[in-house]
């Protein structure tokens, strides 16, 4: 389970359709709870190294800057979201198969429909499932 | 010359739940010797079978990417602190 409050969820949203028609990447940091939930308690939006409409790199210096601010903030990065531009909210097999971290939480948020939407998974020996995302005040 | 060496969730496993170690050497491939000497289990993580930096992890020499410092020739001195962390990438 993954809680966000509306400015974090928002910032994720605005920033996929900011980079659109290319995908946006960035990273989540936040508590991570033995039950697998997060708490998210900032979002850091990164470049996309790839610069693509159809994969993303996050890039590994601005991760470097998340990494240290998240830890400062008495945190950890928990997870990562991307966009899909023209897919849904649902990773593709090249997300599996490059999911660095089986405790993460995937966010995408999917820009195929008018609304955007967002969903979260958990990645783990190549099967995902879905898991529900909180919104908090 | 002994380095903090910070490591990613994905990776503490391996360092028994540490997420920094601290380990001797003057480059990065003897610091990474000496860490797969403290913790065996790191090695396939770190390395691949001939060697050389797996393609998936990205490594900082404070804030610089060792790619572009010699990789694993790079130098490290005393109160240098290397950061581990795993290329964040996928694709629709």
């Amino acid at each position: 389970m993954l809680l966000i409050g509306k400015k974090h969820l928002d910032e994720m949203v605005a920033h996929a359709l900011a980079e659109y028609p290319l995908e946006a990447c960035g990273l989540i940091g936040g508590s991570a709870g033995e039950d697998g939930r997060a708490v998210v308690h900032d979002v850091y939006p990164t470049a996309n190294s790839a610069r693509s409409a159809r994969i993303y790199e996050v890039d590994a210096r601005a991760m470097l800057r998340a990494d240290r601010e998240a830890e400062a903030a008495g945190g950890q990065l928990v997870g990562v979201y991307h966009s899909h531009t023209h897919t849904d909210a649902q990773p593709s097999p090249t997300d599996v198969a490059q999911a660095p971290d089986p405790d993460w939480h995937y966010v995408l948020v999917s820009l195929r429909d008018l609304h955007p939407a967002v969903r979260s998974w958990k990645v783990r020996n190549g099967k995902i499932e879905e898991e529900q995302v909180v919104l908090q005040w | 010359m002994s380095v903090a060496v910070r490591f990613p969730t994905v990776l503490r496993s391996a360092t028994g739940g540490k997420a920094t170690v601290a380990a001797e050497g003057a480059t990065v491939a003897e610091v990474f010797d000496d860490l797969i000497r403290q913790h065996p289990d790191l090695k396939a993580q770190l390395l691949t079978e001939d060697g050389q930096l797996h393609r998936h992890l990205n490594v900082f020499l404070n804030d610089d990417d060792i790619r572009y410092l010699g990789k694993l020739d790079a130098k490290v001195g005393d109160s240098d602190t290397l950061t581990l962390m795993p290329a964040v990438a996928g694709g629709a």
